[in-house]
């Protein structure tokens, strides 16, 4: 067996299961953010009324992170009442960033766990060895009141990266090349493991934004085989007893596909489709209204750190904006102890506030017709951002960065070290 | 469930993202009302002034990427679309209209077998997707585990059905 299958089957008491079976499993933890009251609705409309079990519940007001309509301030304010009726404690107010983040700075991620958020960039938490998957509200509601789902096991594909990723080239430009080459459906209903020599350079903060992206090829689900790498972050987060699976020798993997990255060129996902994935080469001189530089996928300590560093003693663009968006209070307060907060808003950058943002098209750095936008977030699809003729270019940080300092798209390779 | 729905095609093609079905903008709305009045809208603005009960949405391949919500297949049920027809669909939209009562059927090949606008009827008792002309494609059976849910209108009535049991014994 798989890794994730021994993790599905220790979850729905099992010895084994197999590909293609619907299984009950236990849910470690369930996350529900702001934009899904209709999670408790459902809750309600299926005649319930205590939660399971609440310590295994999550909640993050985090898309409208602080609110910008009276609709969500009523929102959010009926989520805090129902975690204080119900007993949840993990109500992670409007301070604390977007959930994916919070769930790793607070070492609440780990091998072996299921995680479940109505989010569908949860597969995330596959680079610390866990089985994550966003589901929708009235799918999370049943886990509210049983403290289980059931779940379809999956064929299971390995996709290996192998090389040393050359200068400039980030985890962000691996995966948009996989996707690029595999398409936006390759991995529907699947789970996608990520291996080869490749990711023995990548820090979880890479590997973070790997998993995070293999939801824009369908995946259900991504896993990491825990590592040193993995361990160095468990050890400093994790207090948590937790169980590493591994995957037997002679499991079949449904497909396997490589790349060599040893020649990869940073990689640019045009307008209006993930998979629409090309060279940098393809858009240099490219203008851009706005560059933006957050999300679950690239709004991480490390991605500021390079954004500071191509900005140090320098300008953005006159007619460019950059917004910045950290991923979570963990991320915003190691960013200012960096300095990098400081050099970026000197160098004219435009802080929001940690939380999702305009990643999904809601409130703060909203695009309007005509304008162009690079970003180092996960979708570019019509109007993600705003107007629907906008455009929106997927780029790793330092192509965001890099960006914003020239007002065009640049090959970032020139700007980092 | 309706065995049998007829109506309108609306055809699209493939990879139709939820901020093309249902823009994040709008997500913050709780009313099916207001949920309503934008499905389709980032692909189609003009959609729900014509779409009809038991219209007919067929799409290619990947319907309902992206986004993991649930207004998306709330929208198209309240607007009255009776159901979707695709070459596949992505996992997160498929759960979500199943578990609404919203039958969502992978129909391979479907998006070039129909033209936009004409009027379609599927069975989904017999398998079969006709037009004026006669049948034009099959659709696999439902799962047993689906079939259940569609049945009780969506898993919400399952769930309930199932706590009330619990709380009788």
């Amino acid at each position: 067996m798989h890794a994730i299958e021994k993790l599905l089957a220790k979850k729905a008491g099992k010895q084994s299961v197999n590909t293609g079976e619907i299984v009950n499993c236990y849910i470690d933890m369930a996350g529900i953010n702001d934009l899904y009251l209709q999670t408790i609705r459902s809750f309600f409309e299926m005649g319930a009324k205590k939660v399971y079990d609440p310590s295994k519940v999550i909640m993050f007001l985090d898309h409208y992170a602080p609110a910008s309509t009276i609709q969500q301030a009523q929102n959010q304010k009926e989520f805090r009442e129902f975690c204080w009726d119900q007993g949840i404690d993990l109500l992670m107010d409007i301070d604390q960033g977007v959930c994916h983040q919070v769930l790793a700075d607070k070492g609440l991620a780990y091998p072996g766990e299921i995680v479940v958020i109505t989010d569908s960039h949860t597969t995330t938490h596959g680079a610390f060895g866990a089985f994550g998957t966003g589901v929708g509200a009235t799918d999370l509601a049943i886990i509210l009141v049983t403290g289980k789902l059931w779940f379809r096991v999956p064929e299971i594909v390995k996709i290996n990266f192998e090389g040393v990723p050359p200068k400039g080239v980030y985890a962000k430009d691996m995966i948009l090349h996989a996707i690029g080459e595999l398409g936006a459906d390759f991995a529907v209903y699947k789970a996608v493991e990520f291996s080869g020599s490749a990711l023995k350079h990548l820090s979880i903060s890479e590997r973070m934004a790997m998993c995070n992206m293999s939801t824009e090829m369908g995946a259900k689900t991504s896993y990491i085989q825990p590592d040193e790498i993995t361990m160095e972050f468990l050890e400093k987060k994790v207090t948590k007893e937790y169980e590493i699976f591994h995957t037997d020798e002679d499991f079949k993997y449904e497909e396997e596909v490589t790349f060599d990255i040893t020649n990869l060129k940073p990689q640019i996902a045009a307008p209006f489709s993930v998979d629409n994935v090309f060279d940098v080469s393809e858009f240099i001189g490219q203008e851009i209204d706005q560059a933006y530089l957050g999300s679950c996928t690239g709004g991480r300590a490390d991605d500021i750190a390079i954004a500071a560093k191509i900005l140090k003693d320098k300008k953005v663009a006159p007619r460019t904006r950059f917004v910045i968006v950290p991923a979570s209070k963990g991320v915003f307060l190691e960013a200012m102890e960096n300095g990098d907060v400081q050099t970026l808003v000197t160098a004219g950058a435009t802080f929001v506030t940690p939380g999702c943002a305009a990643c999904l098209g809601t409130h703060q750095g909203m695009l309007t017709s005509g304008e162009r936008c690079i970003t180092t977030t996960n979708r570019n699809f019509p109007g993600r951002m705003g107007e629907v003729s906008a455009k929106i270019f997927l780029g790793s940080p330092a192509a965001v960065a890099a960006a914003a300092l020239e007002g065009k798209i640049v090959d970032p390779t020139d700007y980092t070290n | 469930m309706e065995k049998r729905i007829s109506g309108k095609v609306f055809l699209f093609g493939k990879n139709v993202d939820t901020d093309q079905i249902y823009p994040g903008r709008f997500v913050e709305y709780t009313d099916v009302e207001d949920i309503k009045k934008y499905a389709m809208h980032g692909a189609d603005e003009k959609f729900i002034e014509k779409v009809n009960n038991g219209d007919i949405i067929i799409a290619g391949t990947n319907f309902g990427c992206g986004s993991s919500r649930e207004h998306a297949a709330i929208t198209l049920k309240a607007a009255g679309v009776g159901v979707v027809l695709a070459e596949s669909f992505a996992r997160i939209f498929y759960r979500n209209a199943i578990n609404l009562g919203l039958p969502a059927i992978i129909c391979p090949g479907i998006s070039s077998l129909v033209k936009d606008n004409e009027n379609l009827t599927v069975d989904l008792e017999k398998g079969i997707v006709s037009n004026e002309n006669g049948k034009i494609a099959s659709i696999e059976p439902f799962s047993e585990y689906v079939l259940n849910i569609l049945e009780h209108g969506g898993i919400k009535e399952l769930i309930k059905k199932q706590l009330k049991k619990e709380n009788n014994e």
